[in-house]
């Protein structure tokens, strides 16, 4: 019984199932003597001590998790993080103003120019519908706080009710002990702060909190079998899907672990009654997402969750027949013919589906999960983004930190004590790494199962060192006080002595988890990236507000019905805080249109000018950091600009702007480099500035080059406004001259 | 200047009016201050009354045009000369219509309220700030050029007065001068143009005269300012004001390069915007600066005993006719604006913005008061449009009732105090605090009733009935419990008899002893019969039940035991046995007494757990 785990201050079961623990506790408890007394004192039973410690340890680790993501509000304030966020930030403040039914019709024409975009049928509501019922509440409550506040808070609120859901999770896996430590764990946890941080206002704020709801919901309805907790699971899955497109990892993990279970021999009606109940009524109520609408009917990424459903069908029906025919051999005959026919039905419903268009094949996105090489090759515009790139080493460590070497432990504890539960865990936590590598930002889908894994691992050794602890401690206690050498208990005189060692290797391992959490968080998760700051020559802190200065002139010095071309990258921004029609943005739904601006971007002046007419643009923003050393600018990200362009329109052709395959911007680069537009509107006058001391003029500190181009004439463009760290420019498209 | 020659037109018409009473000016004096946007024209005139009747108004009058710019008017009588000045009165000014006149005048009646008798005279010192009376000439300007103004007026005070002797002196900024009228008796003195004097010009005489000259001076333009102050009575006045700005000066046109304007500011785009200072009253706090999406940074804050500056630069340099919007807010301590009078309170807060050099179109203050607060009364020291509304802030159930004052063309003139009495109960205070407190006190109630009401839909499903029986099983294990911890406990009084007994050696004392917790023991043994038979007969007790009863019979084997060697020793003390022996003999008892009482305890502990 090592693996035998109860919650170090033992633990308090519910009627309905006290009679599993009760029978299991008792090899052990008599060792458990001496803890209480000093809380004796208090005159609390051991039961109501128990709950008042782990209520109050739930209480601090609430409030831990929400003030762990305060750090970007300190140091700066109270504002909307990234580029996605303010999308949400914006449409949460129309839903707010207009209501639900005309935020569910909205057309919006200010994105996508001229195309514009149904938002209320292209986006998942469930996070600005959360927020805007907070504020709704809180209003009604006669708080007077602006709709931000609740966007920026958002996200660690949820964070903290995920650790609840953990809490009850683990308690559901394992005890409550691995409860305890999976909410405390996941509170701090990188790999979930990335995404959670106050201000970051984004989807998986709330997606993360409904994944492992509907998980734990759905876990608990197949160890209870009971259909209340199967209709709670699937309203969670509604919430999931109507909040994040990740909901299709769990319309795909719960049918492959059910299969798991067909196949182990673990069929129970438990399990009939969830996945039936869970799997019916979810996908019903997802349907009424509009952006997701037929899908799970209709498309190839959700079929296996509907196999599954027939497939347990032919379970029950051969288990009914199994309980009817009493003759074996007949009943193997019989299971042959019907899964056989079964297979074969399903196998020709899904070839006729897909021939006949009815069921969609894979997206690319999904290919590029299971293919990590997939997207490379096929859809430059997923490959572009740096969140999607496969994951390096080095981030899983900073990410997960021990967890990384406590989660094989937590495996191997999940395999000792083998049940339904502990199965899900184990297959969520094995799915979601390989997803993780896969793509850096699915590292949050796998935190959740990382930290509870590890949880285990945590909570069942450290139970056991303090059993051998404590069961050594008190017989010396007793015999110090009878005054006379104890019975038992000399036979391992080391066995204390190293389990206290080991203790401690524990503590000072969980403790060095959480400064390094906190380190994390603080150093590189607390960036809104919207405000940059950085160090100054006398250790002060210098800070870089050019996007603002930027989008706040487009804002109030250009006529209201201005289009403004940029990469994707800043639509979001550009139409949120500088409230003006752009071209694309970060919603990369129309491949065609964000080519043609990559192609308006690599062309030559003139070229781009005709493009730039018929796209009715008024002003070009481009990004640049060459006077202050910023990489992530627009020149740096050119390369994805000529791939996607050239990827629709031939013209293009990355060669071209290439040197023997290099990549660059000084006196040696390509020709066609060094007078395409985005070349141009960049380093346009920057040959004349002097950006560090003892460098020539025009030296891009970016990338460390001296520029190839100095003399940079503007023909149909003009500076429009640079912000003071030149940061961001903006270009007015000169009207067409008069013929006459 | 097509303009100018409309105004020679209806000059000629104007001549024709007639003379309105006996007043006559002796003597005019105008200084026109052109140093900043806001033009300020000071004129002192003095009034000879050589009509009999007493006179009780002096008229002024202004071209349309330039009294549609007109901010502020003042009149005060400059009793002694100089220095004297604090002994200044003001007089009423109030818009007039006097028959007869041309349209296309607009005239300001002074009141006198005592009158100007036959051959009196007075003099009166007239000051009147116009708003956006300079125009840029050129209208568009590029980058690299200076931004010029023009200034149009009269050389000849325009008065429905005959005016003996007068002189103009246009004051201008140190810079460039382009153009102006050269009319006779004309001097240029620095940047002083001077003009006059003239003598004995009928009423209605005007001569246009244009100045162009370069400014440089920001033309920060608010066209709309909104303060809000909002009172709390506990300890705070919270001043927000949301700016909108623009630039009023010529249009820029063309490029903006900031490499130019970074290399040489002063050159190009010497007349951007760069930063303006807001004058804050003393030991202002909290203050932020920001804008519609977020924090600005560009600020810096001083303060001293006297006053607080914040310099705040708009997020980006303002050129001509770009725009920008803003909001600043501070807290102010209460006590320094607040004040008691006959039974009322008041606010005494100024009344204008706190940045100088701002121009501003429409002005709005709200003042945001207390909930609760009644009996509200303004009084402003000029004219403006009241309204009043209702905010909701935090936890408010009524509403605060808002005070909106409003003024177009507002300048610096217009700092001044302004009052607003109304009536607060000092209890009304508490409100809020109150209202949260019982918000938590009813949630605690709320769970309270939560944890102890039987919320369960079905009261005979099987797994109900199962919670209802394991509740009645924990209460019994509970009692159960209870009564071996007596048990223990006169047990360890036991063991204290003994530990007299070697003391004091008073054998007859331990023996009664012994005897009452027999007695004890055995009156317990009788409470615990009921409660093991209700636990026999609970199905749910099935798990607990062996422990139960194995606990039991420990705890009467210990009981033995104890007796057992409480009688030993006993008899040893009264054989007179010594302490050595005695301890030989028990020894053997007080062994298995410790284990025995080890598992007691720890089956006792067992129990805790359940």
């Amino acid at each position: 019984m090592v693996g035998k785990a109860e919650p170090v201050n033992g633990s308090v079961k519910s009627g309905s199932n006290q009679s599993i623990p009760a029978t299991m506790q008792s090899p052990l408890k008599k060792s458990d003597l001496i803890p209480n007394l000093s809380l004796k004192t208090l005159k609390l039973k051991t039961k109501q001590q128990e709950l008042l410690i782990r209520v109050s340890i739930l209480c601090l680790v609430y409030v831990l998790a929400f003030i762990t993501r305060l750090f970007s509000v300190l140091r700066y304030e109270s504002m909307i993080h990234e580029f996605d966020p303010y999308f949400n930030y914006r449409t949460t403040l129309f839903l707010t103003e207009k209501g639900f039914y005309e935020f569910w019709n909205w057309f919006d024409s200010e994105s996508w120019y001229p195309l514009g975009r149904i938002i209320g049928g292209t986006l998942y509501p469930g996070l600005m519908v959360t927020a805007a019922i907070i504020y709704w509440l809180l209003r009604f409550l006669r708080f007077a706080i602006h709709i931000r506040e609740v966007c920026v808070l958002t996200a660690p609120f949820f964070a903290s009710n995920t650790t609840l859901v953990a809490y009850f999770f683990g308690k559901e896996v394992w005890d409550s002990g691995a409860g305890l430590v999976a909410a405390a764990l996941i509170a701090i946890c990188p790999g979930y702060i990335s995404r959670s941080v106050a201000g970051s206002y984004d989807n998986e704020g709330v997606a993360i909190f409904a994944l492992l709801l509907t998980f734990y919901l759905f876990v608990k309805a197949v160890n209870t079998g009971s259909l209340a907790w199967a209709l709670a699971s699937a309203f969670a899955y509604f919430y999931m899907v109507s909040a994040w497109g990740g909901y299709v990892f769990i319309i795909n993990l719960i049918p492959l672990y059910v299969l798991v279970l067909l196949i182990t021999g673990r069929y129970s009606m438990r399990l009939y009654v969830a996945y039936n109940s869970m799997y019916v009524l979810g996908m019903l109520l997802a349907m009424q997402i509009r952006f997701v609408g037929f899908q799970h009917v209709q498309s190839g990424e959700h079929m296996a969750a509907m196999g599954v459903f027939f497939l347990l069908q032919v379970f029950f029906f051969l288990d009914w027949v199994k309980h009817l025919l009493s003759d074996t051999k007949l009943f193997q005959a019989f299971l042959r013919i019907t899964v056989t026919t079964a297979i074969g039905v399903g196998a020709i419903a899904l070839g006729v589906g897909m021939a006949s268009g009815y069921i969609s094949p894979w997206t690319g996105r999904f290919y590029s999960l299971l293919d990590p090489t997939y997207a490379k090759d096929h859809i430059p515009i997923i490959a572009s983004v740096s969140e999607h790139q496969p994951t390096a080493w080095s981030s899983f460590m900073f990410d997960f930190h021990i967890l990384l070497f406590l989660f094989p432990a937590g495996l191997y504890f999940c395999f000792k004590r083998l049940s339904d539960a502990t199965i899900f865990i184990v297959m969520y936590g094995l799915t979601s790494m390989y997803f993780a590598g896969v793509m850096v930002r699915l590292i949050l889908v796998a935190t959740p199962a990382v930290c509870l894994i590890s949880a285990i691992a945590v909570s069942a050794t450290i139970k056991n060192l303090t059993l051998v602890a404590r069961a050594k401690s008190k017989v010396t206690q007793t015999g110090s006080v009878r005054g006379s050498s104890s019975s038992k208990g000399s036979s391992k005189p080391f066995q204390r002595n190293g389990a206290i060692a080991l203790l401690l290797g524990a503590f000072y391992l969980l403790s060095k988890y959480a400064t390094h959490c906190t380190w994390v968080t603080s150093e590189a998760y607390s960036s809104p990236s919207i405000v940059l700051a950085a160090r100054g020559a006398h250790g002060n802190r210098v800070i870089f507000d050019d996007y603002r200065e930027a989008y706040f002139w487009l804002r109030k010095n250009t006529p209201p019905d201005a289009k403004v071309m940029s990469w994707w990258d800043y639509g979001y921004q550009i139409t949120a805080m500088g409230n003006r029609t752009v071209i694309v943005d970060n919603n990369t739904w129309n491949n065609t249109h964000i080519a043609t601006v990559g192609r308006a971007m690599s062309s030559y002046e003139d070229e781009a000018y005709e493009i730039m007419r018929s796209l009715d643009v008024d002003y070009v923003l481009v990004v640049f950091g060459g006077v202050t050393g910023y990489s992530s600018d627009d020149i740096n990200k050119f390369l994805w600009m000529v791939r996607i362009g050239g990827g629709v329109f031939p013209v293009i052709k990355e060669p071209d702007y290439l040197v023997n395959g290099e990549y660059r911007v000084d006196k040696g680069a390509a020709p066609k480099m060094l007078n395409c537009l985005m070349y141009k509107l960049s380093y346009y006058r920057f040959g004349e500035l002097t950006t560090e001391y003892g460098k020539p003029p025009g030296y891009d500190r970016a990338r460390g080059v001296e520029i190839g181009n100095k003399d940079i004439k503007l023909e149909y463009l003009e500076e429009a406004f640079t912000t003071s760290n030149w940061i961001v420019r903006i270009y007015k498209v000169k009207p067409p001259n008069n013929r006459w | 200047m097509g303009f100018r020659f409309d105004l020679l037109m209806f000059m000629i018409v104007l001549l024709s009016v007639p003379v309105l009473s006996n007043l006559i000016l002796s003597n005019v004096d105008r200084r026109i201050d052109l140093t900043t946007q806001a033009v300020r024209i000071t004129s002192t005139l003095k009034v000879e009354n050589t009509g009999s009747d007493l006179v009780s108004e002096v008229l002024l009058a202004f071209p349309d045009d330039q009294a549609k710019h007109l901010a502020y008017l003042t009149a005060t009588n400059n009793e002694g000369k100089g220095k004297a000045k604090s002994s200044s009165v003001s007089f009423p000014v109030d818009v007039v219509r006097p028959k007869g006149m041309h349209p296309s005048l607009t005239f300001y009646s002074v009141s006198l309220p005592k009158g100007l008798g036959k051959g009196a005279s007075l003099t009166l010192d007239v000051l009147a700030v116009f708003a956006h009376a300079l125009q840029p000439f050129p209208e568009r300007i590029t980058q690299p050029d200076i931004q010029l103004v023009v200034f149009n007026e009269t050389a000849h005070y325009l008065s429905p007065y005959a005016v003996k002797v007068q002189s103009l002196t246009v004051k201008l900024p140190d810079a460039r001068i382009e153009s102006f009228s050269k009319i006779e008796n004309t001097k240029i003195h620095g940047s002083e143009v001077k003009y006059g004097p003239y003598e004995n010009l009928p009423p209605f005489s005007y001569s246009s005269i244009v100045v162009h000259f370069e400014a440089n001076q920001p033309f920060a333009i608010a066209q709309q300012l909104i303060r809000e102050i909002e009172i709390s009575h506990w300890g705070n006045v919270q001043v927000t004001e949301h700016y909108n700005l623009v630039h009023g000066g010529a249009q820029s046109k063309g490029e903006f390069s900031r490499l130019d304007y970074q290399a040489r500011p002063h050159v190009r785009g010497a007349s951007a915007i760069r930063h303006l200072v807001a004058k804050l009253p003393p030991r202002a706090h909290s203050i932020y600066y920001r804008d519609e999406i977020g924090n600005i940074s560009t600020s810096k804050l001083w303060g001293d005993p006297k006053k607080t500056e914040l310099v705040i630069e708009p997020r980006y340099p303002m050129f001509g006719g770009w725009r920008t919007a803003f909001t600043i807010g501070y807290g102010l301590p209460l006590q320094d604006f607040l004040f008691h009078s006959e039974g009322k309170r008041y606010l005494n807060i100024s009344f204008g913005s706190p940045i100088n050099e701002v121009v501003i179109d429409t002005l709005i203050v709200k003042v945001v008061l207390p909930e609760g607060s009644a009996d509200i009364s303004v009084s402003a020291p000029f004219p403006v449009k009241q309204g009043q509304e209702t905010k909701f802030s935090h936890l408010d159930v009524v509403g605060r009732p808002v005070i909106v004052l409003e003024k177009t063309n507002v300048v610096l003139e217009h700092n001044q105090h302004f009052q607003v009495y109304y009536k607060f109960s000092s209890l009304s205070m508490f409100g809020e605090p109150l209202m949260l407190i019982s918000g938590f006190f009813f949630l605690f109630v709320a769970c309270i009733i939560y944890m102890h009401a039987d919320l369960s839909i079905s009261k005979s499903s099987p797994s109900y009935l199962a919670k209802l029986q394991w509740d009645e099983v924990q209460a019994g294990v509970q009692q159960v419990r209870n009564i071996f911890d007596r048990c223990l406990t006169l047990h360890d009084k036991l063991e204290a008899s003994l530990r007299d007994l070697s003391r004091t050696g008073d054998v007859q004392a331990c023996k009664a002893s012994r005897k009452a917790v027999d007695g004890l023991l055995k009156d317990i043994s009788k409470d615990l019969k009921p409660l093991l038979l209700s636990l026999q007969s609970s199905p749910q007790a099935a798990q607990i039940l062996p422990k139960v009863e194995e606990l039991v019979a420990k705890e009467r084997d210990l009981q033995e035991k104890l007796m057992v060697k409480h009688s030993t020793v006993v008899d040893s003390y009264e054989k007179k046995l010594s302490g050595r022996e005695i301890e030989n003999r028990v020894a053997l008892q007080q062994q298995k007494i410790t284990a025995l009482r080890q598992e007691v305890d720890d089956l006792l502990d067992f129990i805790d757990e359940i």
